[in-house]
């Protein structure tokens, strides 16, 4: 049976990211109960003043974090695809963090076991998508990201037939 | 502690030691943070008539006691204190970013830089760890250069940095301290200060956590201003930005064009905050902890300044453009991103280019003077030429670095007329022979010519007051904003957030007591906003400023706006000055030099500087 992947995961849109680190700050307050943005478990990169991304984990399939744990201290969820960190067995080598492509997993600052965004699912939902200031972050499905790619580019390639029917009607 | 971190970094550039010392809890109860609690700091620290290039002058960073949370605009400022190179009294200016909230997690409230170093340092800045690092393959960078540089041989991304550019270095009086690359720490040239201390950047990498006083009440306080700064408070610096300013103030004929020849530009349309909007923003930013966004990055795509990149503001705008006679945008951010790129205050530089255009086509200064430059009012090649010149201290620049004053007395032959300055800082860009209530608040601003010591210029634009008139109860307007300024400055919050604060001060106190659990009044509050404008007032004082320099620009007293319209023939008479000028010093408690009375300093719980006013 073919299945749509349901796996919702937090998402930055970047024309509406302004890298103010309000996620930052709101990530460690509710895991960590103190503002400290190296405890977050999204981060926002700044490229130039133009360019503003916050990144947290994607929730991949076939997670490399995963398979690159050499004491299995990794697992992800078959229902919600969370990667859930066994503190006893880490060990904090950092393996994981390597494998990572977008630097999603972070070794903790004081517990030196790694980190990664669980969605806050004791509060159940992410407060970084409640409280962006800009309505930046969603969560999303990567078919849905597919669906928003296709109709932005299908807007551009069509600008001025949309400008003339929007008159028309 | 909550809220403060509780400690003061000591650095001793000289001989290169540091340590820390515990915060005063009662300085911070007293002067707040940011501006206040640096000034009072540097009150400690200095000997009446210090000069400021000597190691002698300490350079005081200071956040406040908002800074480091999720405050929103509250979490991210900090603010640089010395005496100033220009006014030769205070020397203060701020700056938003990241910068601010690194140094909190760090584990400081202030850092105090005394000395000079042998040669070119910086400072880094990692939580406990201090060392001074050697600057030598710095110098000459840009701002945002040294960042680079700096984060790369660190080896971390998240480093904030502060740093001066190629005019620090060089002693200009007009030199900026600028973090994250765009944010600028920018008037009194207090980056000459660092640059005479040898001082090529700040950076910091901080760590710790933060937590206030009562963590579910904050943050529901914090909630309920993210509503508010989605609402009209702040929809200004949201959409067109400051650059709106641009056609309200030509329309009332109070935007100061072509070195205060006019009070309005005909080519305004050219350089609107619209059309800078349509044709030049790519982007809105904001800060660290920032709900709102107001930095409107603007990139420059196409014609002879293709590849320019940088934030721009109404103030820079009007001087680059307005003040030069320039009505190209182009041209006009070509000149903020050169101001940027040597760590210029480009306010100060525009008004600067825009007296040596009027010198020129005076007479007093020749096409020779300028090295073959055609200096006329409008030509936007020499505008980016002579901030070259500079930045770089080059040719006719090393004259004009020296600021308006100094340059105007060097030039001489009737120069001296032409710059516009209060107590030798820059004017900015309100016409102040038609706004009355702002004269006032920029002739008694301690930190020279300056609308954010105070913002007066509200109930004259709006308004509120004929503005055109000098009358009495003008002095308790400015003195009521001036102290509310006072503690924007010092909790370190945003200026451009203020309308969010319906309340004022009751809910300025509210954040206060919620962040550090002090449990203040606002009678208190509105009294520590008295208390740092006196302290301010004892600064300039102790270093030998009086009633005489609370006075206006040349041009304001003697040259009646020309231009036909509704500000026709204004000008401030000496006689409305002193009235204005008695009527506040009298709201103050004041002498009527200016200065403030022992009684006034007792009542406010001073006692400890009122030696300053015994001598």
């Amino acid at each position: 049976m073919v299945k749509i992947h349901e796996r919702k995961f937090v998402s930055a849109d970047p024309d509406k990211c302004v890298g103010c680190q309000v996620c930052e700050y709101i990530c460690s307050l509710t895991q960590d109960k103190a503002f400290n943005p190296l405890k977050s478990r999204i981060r926002v990169v700044r490229i130039n003043q133009l360019v503003n991304l916050a990144v947290t984990c994607r929730l991949c399939e076939d997670p490399p974090c995963i398979a690159a744990c050499p004491r299995d201290s990794l697992t992800q969820s078959e229902e919600t695809g969370l990667i859930n960190v066994d503190e006893d067995k880490c060990n904090g080598c950092g393996w994981c963090i390597e494998a990572c492509d977008y630097g999603a997993i972070m070794l903790h600052p004081e517990n030196k076991v790694v980190y990664v965004c669980d969605l806050c699912k004791e509060k159940g939902e992410p407060q970084c998508v409640k409280w962006c200031p800009e309505e930046a972050l969603d969560m999303v499905t990567s078919d849905v990201l597919a669906q928003k790619a296709r109709i932005t580019a299908v807007k551009k390639l069509f600008q001025e037939a949309i400008k003339e029917s929007s008159k028309a009607s | 502690m909550f809220g403060y971190a509780g400690r003061i970094l000591y650095i001793d550039l000289t001989t290169g030691k540091t340590h820390v010392e515990p915060l005063n809890e009662e300085y911070a109860k007293k002067y707040i943070g940011g501006i206040g609690l640096g000034m009072r700091l540097w009150l400690d620290y200095s000997k009446p008539g210090v000069d400021p290039f000597s190691p002698e002058n300490p350079l005081i960073l200071a956040n406040g006691p908002i800074s480091g949370t999720v405050w929103p605009t509250g979490g991210n400022g900090h603010a640089f204190v010395a005496k100033s190179p220009q006014t030769y009294g205070v020397g203060e200016a701020k700056a938003h970013g990241s910068f601010g909230t690194e140094l909190k997690r760090a584990g400081y409230d202030a850092v105090i830089f005394k000395g000079k170093a042998e040669k070119p340092v910086y400072v880094w800045i990692d939580d406990d760890s201090v060392q001074l690092l050697d600057a030598a393959h710095l110098m000459g960078k840009s701002p945002a250069e040294t960042e680079d540089v700096i984060r790369e041989e660190l080896g971390d991304y998240y480093i904030r940095v502060a740093a001066i550019g190629p005019a620090g270095e060089k002693l200009v009086r007009i030199a900026c301290i600028i973090n994250d690359k765009t944010r600028a720490a920018g008037r009194t040239g207090l980056g000459a200060v660092m640059g005479a201390k040898n001082l090529k950047a700040i950076a910091v990498r901080g760590t710790l956590d933060i937590t206030v006083a009562k963590p579910e009440e904050f943050m529901e306080y914090v909630k309920e201003f993210h509503e508010r700064m989605k609402g009209p408070a702040t929809k200004k610096y949201r959409t067109l930005g400051t650059a709106e300013n641009v056609l309200v103030h030509n329309s009332l004929h109070c935007m100061p064009t072509r070195n205060y020849n006019n009070a309005t530009f005909e080519g305004a349309e050219k350089v609107s905050g619209e059309i800078l909007n349509e044709r030049f923003v790519a982007k809105i930013i904001g800060c660290s902890s920032c709900a709102m966004r107001c930095e409107h990055m603007c990139v420059v795509a196409e014609g002879p300044y293709k590849g320019t990149m940088t934030r721009m503001e109404y103030e820079p705008l009007w001087a680059l453009g307005p003040y030069c006679g320039v009505d190209r945008l182009d041209a006009i951010l070509k000149g903020m991103d050169l101001s940027n790129y040597y760590g210029l205050d480009a306010i100060s530089v525009g008004v600067i280019v825009g007296f040596a255009m009027d010198c020129y086509e005076k007479g007093i200064l020749t096409q020779e003077d300028f090295d073959g430059i055609d200096a006329r009012f409008g030509n936007h090649e020499a505008l980016v030429q002579i901030i070259e010149k500079i930045g770089k201290r080059e040719g006719i620049g090393d004259i004009l670095a020296e600021g308006v004053k100094i340059a105007g007395e060097k030039i001489g032959k009737g120069a001296e007329k032409l710059g516009q300055h209060i107590k030798g800082v820059e004017v900015t860009g309100y016409d102040l022979r038609c706004l009355k209530t702002a004269a006032l608040g920029f002739a008694v601003s301690f930190r020279g010519a300056d609308h954010n010591r105070h913002g007066a210029y509200a109930f004259d634009v709006k308004g509120k007051v004929n503005r055109l008139k000098a009358e009495k109860g003008r002095g308790k307007m400015v003195k009521d904003m001036e102290d509310i300024y006072t503690l924007i400055d010092s909790l370190i919050v945003c200026k451009f957030s203020r309308g969010t604060y319906y309340k004022e001060l009751e809910d300025m106190t509210k954040l206060y007591n919620l962040v550090t659990g002090f449990g203040i009044t606002t009678q208190e509050m509105v009294q520590a906003g008295e208390r740092i404008n006196n302290v301010a007032r004892l600064f300039n004082v102790r270093e030998g400023l009086g009633r005489k320099d609370d006075t206006l620009p040349y041009k304001v007293m003697h040259l009646p706006v020309p231009d036909e319209g509704p500000s026709k023939g204004a000008y401030v008479s000496q006689e409305e000055l002193d009235l204005l000028l008695d009527d506040y010093y009298e709201s103050r408690g004041w002498t009527r030099e200016g200065v403030p009375t022992i009684e006034k300093l007792e009542e406010m719980g001073m006692d400890d500087l009122v030696n300053i006013v015994k001598e």
